[in-house]
């Protein structure tokens, strides 16, 4: 997947502050339901896992089953308490992890 | 017009509702069974409290392939004392589990929305665990139009 992922999050916030942040990975999400037009079952090909950390830190990860929607988005909280940096991983079923970094100033 | 003799009549039904068995029930859905499953291996068989969550679900989504769903835990969110983990499965997918969304004291705030998959009008259940090993538990009735699972 050379796919980019999409990130929203701000680029400065108060200590202490509570921010949001939004994320969005282009993927199919098969769901390894349905069947192609030869009746076989498209194997599942999902993003299983995400993970968000800042400053090596873990702050937010989720499991995802196939009944998550293509392009899987998440949307979640963050309490930042100093400056540094977010790093997010998205793992696909295959095994390839895609990863992607935002910086933050808190002051 | 030749009368059907009454045996003939039983054998008919009988191809009838086995029909009805084999040929509508081929797909199989997760049902309640599936999801109290689930839930029981989360939970390590607790019974989780009802309360404390809220489920943001459309009341009738039209198309089963994007739902927009937002689940709230109204519970401090402290270094010692925070929602871990909270699960959220369904009674009408081919599959229980969506997702499992892990929260840290760092998430300040046990909130998270994602975009989901519904294959038929269904009950969807979340359970919520706490870093003290409590459960909350609620669930949201959600109408589909469209199911979106393919097939």
């Amino acid at each position: 997947m050379a796919e980019k992922p999409r990130l929203k999050i701000p680029k400065d916030a108060k200590k202490g502050e509570l921010i949001e942040i939004k994320t969005l990975m282009p993927h199919i999400m098969e769901t390894g339901q349905r069947k192609d037009k030869d009746g076989k079952t498209i194997p599942r090909k999902i993003i299983n896992t995400f993970t968000c950390e800042f400053n090596g830190k873990s702050v937010f990860s989720a499991n995802l089953d196939s009944a998550v929607a293509a392009n899987p988005y998440m949307q979640f909280f963050a309490k930042v308490e100093e400056s540094g940096t977010f790093k997010f991983s998205w793992t696909d079923d295959d095994g390839t992890v895609t990863t992607a970094e935002e910086k933050i100033t808190v002051g | 017009m030749r009368q059907l003799s009454r045996r003939a009549t039983l054998v008919l039904g009988a191809a009838g509702a086995t029909l009805t068995v084999f040929g509508w029930g081929g797909r199989a859905q997760a049902g309640p069974k599936e999801a109290a499953d689930q839930i029981a291996k989360f939970t390590g068989g607790k019974t989780a409290a009802q309360g404390k969550i809220s489920i943001e679900l459309p009341e009738i989504a039209e198309n089963g392939n994007t739902v927009p769903l937002q689940v709230t835990v109204d519970l401090p969110m402290t270094a010692d004392d925070y929602v871990s983990d909270v699960m959220v499965v369904s009674e009408g997918n081919p599959n229980p589990g969506v997702v499992t969304f892990h929260f840290s004291p760092m998430s300040g705030k046990a909130e998270a929305a994602t975009r989901i998959r519904l294959a038929a009008t269904q009950n969807i259940v979340v359970v919520a665990k706490t870093s003290k090993g409590e459960y909350f538990t609620g669930q949201k009735l959600v109408k589909v139009t469209i199911g979106g699972c393919g097939g």
